[in-house]
């Protein structure tokens, strides 16, 4: 089986976000960038495939050579290959038909990529790739077994889970819960110096037009003080509650 | 050239977010002297629709589509889309209505934006504002396509009453077969879920045990409300994973979210930013969610949240 998946190279969470430029461009200046979570939980699930059904594991970003640092960490992690496509992403769709032409091309049975990365939270890159390429797609995946070509997954909806038969090819919309979090891996020293000698491919990118643009950001508005009431006098905040805020 | 509107229901049921999409389609329509189309999928009382600004509702009932699927409910907002000659498409940001947006985008060669926040500011050329860094910041996204798909975030809409003259049409669409199915939903019906919910309670380690959640769920009880918790308290097993808000778990955004016992970490408050009246019951002053609150109680959950059950019991009665 040959598995990609699709990682994303974003702020840390404790990153303080800041703009530049008037407020059109992410300051990256002083930001540490880490892989993305839900792209961690689903990296690790491949490693499983990898190592109890014998699957290649590739892993793939599409940014400019700043990102090969978290490449090299999910080298370090234990996938065989990592590829970059040279381009600055500006929007969604255009990553995804950068990602879904690279994948029909390889012919990769399974898409690996987050839920939703936590820098501009698109949601949007698995579902486009799984429809520009015809494949099958599981969003919020919470588990994935795959036997032969036959897939058995769980879904996470409002309130619970679906499980869900399929078959691949086939993309996931990978979260927590797909794996423990406790199974996640830390790059050994072994790891990371198997990672340098792995193979890191460059490739162009694909004239592919931009659906939407990014003009420019905003900060929410500062908040105003926060009304304490003692615990001893409870009714107070029931009223304040229910005449000042309306929410009760 | 009317702006089609995806009004979900949950077993026959219009959710609430289908008035809020409606009321927000409807604004929509207004500036653009056009009118609002809704599809629904195996709704029971299609007609309600014509009390938010709805001008015609395109009902599929099929009992295929009984259970939600992905590729077959985007081909039907498409084919809805298509009919309509529709350029704004506008759904929700369910876990449904997310999962089906990046193929309907395809489908429709349309700019897709999420977590839309407000009305367009502007049209020629469409341009949103939409929030991004997990609640941290706001992005006002452009589209340059002729077709846009729009996601509207959680209570960013407020709903309009306005009786409008709709026309019901029964509408057909011949669903492709795919290899996705679902075989089971496991889910408890009789709780309100964190995404639906107006009011959500919340508990983090503040509370020392699994054991103590009672309290927690009789608050939530009381007031209609879903339960949630922190990340370390889902990560130790003491709540279910489900429940885990954050920035690496589910986002909040309900009228009243009341935090007991959680410290206030900047992962947590992002993913709770856009609820709008935050409360927080702590032993410790210093604790950085009373920044993040509106209002604030300093004291030992294990003796306020009890007595607050009882204030709100007794509220709740003569109210
Ligand atoms: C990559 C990453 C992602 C993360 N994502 C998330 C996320 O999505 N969501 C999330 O929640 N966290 C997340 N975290 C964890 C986050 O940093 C905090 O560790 C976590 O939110 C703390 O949980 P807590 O407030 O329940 O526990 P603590 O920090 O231990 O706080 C407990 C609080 O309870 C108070 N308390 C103690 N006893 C009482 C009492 N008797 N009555 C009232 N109050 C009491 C204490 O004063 C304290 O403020 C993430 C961390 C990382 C590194
Ligand atoms: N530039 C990128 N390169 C590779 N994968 C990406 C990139 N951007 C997003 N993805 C993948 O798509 C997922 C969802 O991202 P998004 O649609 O941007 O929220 C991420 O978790 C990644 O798996």
């Amino acid at each position: 089986m040959k598995i990609i998946v699709c990682i994303s190279h974003v702020p840390d969470t404790t990153s303080k976000i800041n703009f530049s430029d008037g407020d059109t461009k992410f300051e990256r200046n002083g930001v540490q960038f880490v892989i993305n979570p839900n792209d961690e939980f689903g990296l690790t699930r491949a490693m499983w495939f990898k190592e109890k059904q014998g699957a290649t594991v590739d892993v793939i970003n599409v940014g400019l050579s700043d990102t090969e640092s978290t490449l090299r960490k999910a080298l370090a992690i234990g996938a065989d290959k990592a590829i970059r496509i040279d381009m600055d992403p500006e929007n969604g769709f255009n990553v995804a038909k950068q990602l879904a032409n690279y994948i029909k091309k390889e012919n990769y049975d399974l898409v690996i990529a987050g839920r939703e990365s936590i820098d501009y939270n698109g949601g949007m890159v698995p579902g486009m790739i799984a429809g520009l390429n015809n494949a099958n797609f599981i969003n919020n995946c919470i588990s994935l077994e795959i036997d032969g070509t036959n897939v058995t997954a769980s879904r996470e909806i409002d309130g619970g889970k679906e499980t869900i038969e399929s078959c691949i090819p086939l993309v996931i919309g990978a979260q927590k819960g797909l794996v423990e979090e406790s199974d996640l891996r830390i790059p050994n020293m072994r790891g990371i110096m198997m990672a340098r000698k792995k193979q890191l491919e460059v490739i162009p990118a694909i004239d592919a037009s931009n659906q939407t643009n990014s003009i420019e950001f905003e900060k929410p508005k500062p908040k105003g003080e926060v009304t304490l009431v003692s615990s001893d006098n409870l009714d107070e905040l029931i009223n304040l509650l229910h005449n000042e805020a309306k929410v009760i | 050239m009317a702006i089609l509107v995806y009004t979900e229901s949950e077993q026959g049921k219009f959710k609430k977010t289908a008035f809020e999409l409606a009321s927000y389609a409807r604004s929509i329509a207004d500036e653009n002297n056009t009118t609002v189309t809704a599809v629904c999928i195996n709704a029971e009382s299609p007609m309600e629709l014509q009390n938010y600004g709805v001008d015609k509702v395109l009902n599929i009932s099929n009992q295929e589509l009984k259970s939600f699927n992905a590729m077959s409910y985007s081909q039907c907002i498409f084919e809805a889309a298509e009919n309509e000659k529709s350029k704004i498409i506008v759904i929700s940001s369910s876990a449904d209505s997310k999962y089906l947006a990046p193929l309907l985008a395809v489908k429709h060669n349309a700019g897709y934006i999420s977590n839309a926040c407000e009305l367009p500011t502007s049209y020629n050329p469409l341009t949103v504002k939409r929030t991004a860094f997990t609640n941290k910041a706001f992005e006002i996204t452009k589209v340059n396509t002729e077709n846009a798909l729009i996601s509207l975030a959680k209570n960013s809409y407020s709903i309009n009453e306005v009786k409008t003259n709709t026309s019901l049409e029964d509408f057909s669409v011949n669903v492709s077969q795919n290899d996705t199915k679902v075989k089971s939903i496991d889910k408890a019906t009789d709780k309100v879920t964190i995404a639906d919910a107006d009011t959500v309670v919340s508990a983090g380690r503040g509370l020392k045990g699994p054991e103590n959640w009672g309290m927690i769920e009789e608050l939530a009880e009381v007031l209609g409300a879903a339960t949630a918790c922190s990340k370390p308290v889902s990560d130790l097993g003491w709540r279910p994973h489900g429940e885990h808000v954050g920035q690496t778990g589910k986002p909040v955004a309900s009228n009243l979210y009341i935090a007991i016992g959680i410290s206030g970490a900047i992962q947590h408050l992002a993913g709770i930013n856009s609820s709008k009246v935050k409360v927080v019951i702590n032993t410790d002053p210093e604790a950085p969610f009373f920044k993040a609150a509106d209002y604030g109680v300093v004291g030992d959950a294990f003796e306020v949240v009890p007595e607050l059950i009882n204030k709100l019991k007794t509220f709740k009665a003569q109210n």
